[in-house]
């Protein structure tokens, strides 16, 4: 392998895992913020026990977060460096906004939040929680633009072979970040909403009511789950029109369509050679003219085949192959849009179930909700490897090949290093990670009485 | 001729803010870090040790990521030939820096003596690492690397690691060392209060030997060092002896002494470079000017509009922080086996205590 392709490996597995912690930290700690919200206008003993038991798991996943994130911030030097010379004065900006604007108050707070039970007034102290809440989202919104640049690139003007900025507020107010921001903020719900579901459906099996936590808890999620799925439909399908009018060749793969046509049909399940582009399919099973009308708005609206818009783009761009891997494309986006349904569906269930008052009953419920807490994380993992790999050859889409990116004066032999040494550290953390979330989650709230002074619990549990 | 802007250099002047700020701050958390064993003799203390920097450590590391992104955004030629050439040595921060952070947060989840020292040298380890680290990648930074006609890097890891480099890790090393037993002598009480003043008025002289070996050496290496480079470096090594003398007796001053020391040490490093972003040992021709390296005027004004409004606010509520942990900790607080009674009255106490007499 050359030192590009484990350059690639190596941004594809440390970006995915950051992005485990991401939607858990920004989802929980708004969760979080509004069970202390609750209690704080009620009173009500449960909430702040809520607060705390999901407080302690934001504060798990945060510290990933932060550890992973320190890697994501270096490597465009490391691994990346022709390509940080050609976007640095466009893309460095949101990623320094983002530090000065968003970093610096998650992490100030957050230490505010942990150590100022009974320090601060409790007033402030619900503030510092929707700081850290406000904050997170903040920053996915800066590192979405300056994804987003990636994928559509705005507000800029080429000089000397090499963009340059010339509105920042076309690069911050992008449409793609917009509908990228959206789309993920609401990915961060559910992926906390069907935890939440999970943890509490496993302590309501076996009875353990934790004095309404997980009553109370599952009894929010679940129609938070439910229409938040909902709405990641329309969401989703609107950032699929946008997207097909931007980087049209990505939709094309993601529906293995070939030959551009009229009326074309969703497909459900085909089979092709696998490599970079097979220019056809051996197998195709579609509902017809369907993808017409989702994309286009018409039944018999025109769909661009990948390889015609190869033919186009070599003609614009140069000679060279222009489709991404269309078995990847293909099946990430069916992999996340099932997903979706599945979530859907554990939400809208849950929540007639729970609205019958029947939710302790639906024991097979309660079951499968455990298992299914692993939806949003493939959804979103699929959904990054779509985004990203369904844009290659380019890493900046018309701008930049992803060929031309990486570092000249790193060799292979370092960058194994580095990838060995990553992969290794990230799967033992993991393991350990994944140990105490697991514990920390079975645990469930501390005991009646030891609620009296939650900064201690909060803190001894640093 | 001047080659270089006034935004360009108020860009280069923040950017060395940030890791002044960087260094001051993480610089205490490494040395606590560091001493954690040496301080903390049982598990409640090791508990008020990482007490005493518990609520600060996250946010001082922020300083250094946004460093980064400053460095990126006004200067990616710059950001672009460090990272890529400095690649191994950084691979070693990034993997200490992962350790230190989730050894914090991982230590008190376990009940088992081999996995809380575990984490405890985790912690020491992931502190040492980068406080020598640092120094050395400066020093290398400021006295000239291996660069081609492209701003590339043509060393290897060993080329980084020549004695005068190993000097300038040393000195930070040492430096944060004492600054880290200082800060705690003055943040903790008791047992942990003299066992932390003892190890400053120790570690304190050997830091300003270290301090003045390496600024005397870079002087003595530059060709025609700036009056403000030896200014500051007498200033760092005067403060750094006076914190030497003082760091038995006068805690408080004794910090403000090794703060100074940090500030100028490295506002010394930074008017050496100044104006380029990179030297090269190769030849003189390819070192990289700020003109250079920086990002075109516009994207710079934007940076500034954005930097002068944030930083102010990121001070205040940074400065507000220390403010409501500034009362003492001692181990007594964090002895295991209390009952809840015993709890509740403690932080009745010390809620009392830790309030502003104005509420
Ligand atoms: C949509 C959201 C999102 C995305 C796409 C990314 N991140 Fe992230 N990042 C966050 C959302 C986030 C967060 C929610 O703000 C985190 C996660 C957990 C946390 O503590 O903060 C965070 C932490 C985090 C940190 C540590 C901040 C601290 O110390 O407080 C850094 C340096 C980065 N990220 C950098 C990056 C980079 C360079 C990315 C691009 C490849 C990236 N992140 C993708
Ligand atoms: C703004 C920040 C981002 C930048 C600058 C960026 C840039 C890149 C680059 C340079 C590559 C290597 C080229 C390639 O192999 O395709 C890549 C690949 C990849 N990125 Fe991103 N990316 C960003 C955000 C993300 C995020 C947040 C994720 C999600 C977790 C992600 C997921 C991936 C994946 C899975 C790959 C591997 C694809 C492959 O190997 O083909 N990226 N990205
Ligand atoms: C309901 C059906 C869904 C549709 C139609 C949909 C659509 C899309 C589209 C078109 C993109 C690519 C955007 C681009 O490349 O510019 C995308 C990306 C993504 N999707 Fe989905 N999505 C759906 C559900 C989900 C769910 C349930 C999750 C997670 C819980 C999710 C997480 C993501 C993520 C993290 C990305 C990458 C970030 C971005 O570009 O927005 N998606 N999705």
């Amino acid at each position: 392998m050359t030192s590009l392709e484990l350059a690639r490996w190596q941004f594809g597995i440390t970006t995915l895992y950051h992005f485990i912690f991401v939607p858990i930290t920004i989802g929980l700690a708004t969760f979080t913020a509004y069970c202390q919200t609750r209690w704080h206008r009620s009173g009500e003993e449960h909430w702040l026990r809520a607060t705390r038991f999901w407080g302690k798991l934001v504060l798990i996943s945060f510290a990933l977060g932060v550890a992973t994130g320190i890697v994501q911030e270096f490597q465009f030097g490391m691994n990346w460096s022709n390509y940080s010379r050609f976007v640095g004065d466009i893309f460095g900006a949101p990623l320094a906004m983002e530090g000065l604007a968003a970093f610096f108050v998650e992490s100030t707070f957050l230490g505010l939040w942990i150590f100022g039970w009974g320090r601060l007034s409790p007033r402030v102290h619900l503030a510092c929680a929707w700081a850290i809440a406000g904050a997170t989202a903040l920053s996915a919104y800066f590192i979405l633009a300056a994804n987003s640049w990636m994928q559509h690139p705005v507000g800029y003007r080429m000089v000397d072979g090499r963009p340059r900025l010339t509105n920042i507020a076309a690069v911050l107010f992008n449409n793609t970040a917009i509908y990228a921001f959206v789309h993920t903020i609401i990915a961060a719900l559910l992926t906390a909403g069907m935890l939440v579901i999970a943890i509490s459906a496993w302590h309501l099996r076996r009875g353990n009511e934790a004095a309404g936590v997980f009553s109370a808890s599952i009894r929010l999620a679940l129609p938070l789950v439910a229409v938040a799925a909902l709405l990641q439909f329309f969401v989703g399908h609107f950032d699929g029109i946008l997207m097909t009018k931007q980087q049209p060749m990505k939709m094309a793969a993601a529906d293995a369509v070939f030959e551009t046509k009229r009326g074309a049909g969703l497909s459900l399940f085909a089979t092709g050679d696998f490599e970079s582009n097979p220019r056809g399919l051996d197998r195709n099973i579609e509902v017809p003219n369907l993808l017409s009308w989702i994309s286009t708005g018409y039944p018999r609206g025109e769909i661009k085949g990948v390889n015609d818009l190869d033919r186009e783009y070599g003609a614009r761009y140069g000679p060279g192959e222009y489709a991404p891997i269309v078995a990847v494309a293909y099946w990430s986006w069916r992999a996340m849009i099932g997903c979706a349904v599945g979530m859907f569906a554990v939400g809208a269930f849950g929540w007639w179930r729970a609205r019958r008052g029947e939710l302790l009953r639906s024991r097979r419920f309660l079951r499968l909700a455990v298992p299914a807490a692993a939806l949003p994380f493939v959804a979103s993992s699929t959904g990054w490897i779509f985004t990203e790999m369904g844009r290659q050859p380019w890493v900046v889409f018309g701008l930049l090949k992803t060929s031309d990116a990486g570092s000249p004066s790193v060799s292979t032999a370092e960058v194994l290093v580095t990838l060995i040494g990553f992969t290794l550290l990230y799967g033992v953390l993991a393991a350990i990670a994944g140990r105490i979330f697991l514990r920390t989650a079975r645990k469930g709230p501390p005991e009646e009485g030891a609620a009296e002074e939650p900064g201690q619990e909060l803190a001894l549990a640093y | 001729m001047r080659d270089y802007t006034t935004l360009q250099a108020v860009w280069f002047v923040l950017i060395s803010v940030l890791w002044l700020g960087y260094f001051v701050l993480e610089g205490f958390d490494f040395g606590v870090g560091m001493l954690l064993r040496a301080v903390g003799r049982d598990r409640a203390e090791r508990r008020a040790v990482l007490h005493s920097i518990g609520p600060v450590w996250d946010g001082n590391e922020v300083w250094l990521l946004v460093a980064g992104g400053a460095t990126f955004a006004a200067f990616p030629q710059w950001y672009a030939t460090l990272f890529s050439g400095f690649y191994l040595a950084l691979f070693l921060i990034l993997v200490a820096l992962i350790l230190r952070n989730v050894a914090f947060e991982f230590w008190g989840k376990g009940d088992s003596e081999r996995w809380r020292s575990g984490w405890e040298w985790a912690l020491i380890g992931g502190s040492f690492l980068p406080a020598l680290l640092w120094g050395v990648a400066w020093a290398d930074i400021v006295h000239g690397v291996p660069i081609d006609a492209r701003g590339e890097y043509t060393g290897t890891l060993l080329t980084l690691l020549r004695p005068y480099a190993l000097l300038g890790g040393l000195a930070t090393l040492a430096l944060f060392l004492a600054h880290g037993a200082i800060f705690l002598s003055l943040r903790t009480t008791g047992a942990l209060e003299r066992r932390a003043r003892a190890i400053a008025a120790r570690v304190a002289p050997p830091a300003a030997l270290l301090v003045i070996g390496f600024l005397a050496w870079t002087l003595a290496d530059s060709d025609g060092a700036k009056a403000a480079s030896v200014v500051c470096a007498v200033g760092a090594s005067a403060l750094a002896v006076a914190a030497a003398a003082l760091a038995s007796r006068r805690p408080a001053h004794a910090f403000g002494a090794t703060c100074g020391a940090i500030v100028l040490l490295f506002t010394a490093l930074f008017s050496e470079l100044f104006p380029h972003a990179m030297i090269s040992s190769t030849n003189a021709a390819f070192s990289l000017t700020l003109a250079e390296a920086a990002s075109s005027s516009y994207t710079l004004t934007v940076m500034t509009v954005v930097a002068g409004l944030l930083v102010p606010v990121v001070l205040l509520y940074q400065g507000w922080t220390y403010w409501v942990f500034r009362h003492r900790i001692s181990a007594e607080g964090f002895g295991e086996a209390r009952s809840p009674i015993d709890l509740l009255s403690r932080s009745r106490e010390e809620g009392a205590g830790g309030r502003s007499p104005g509420r």
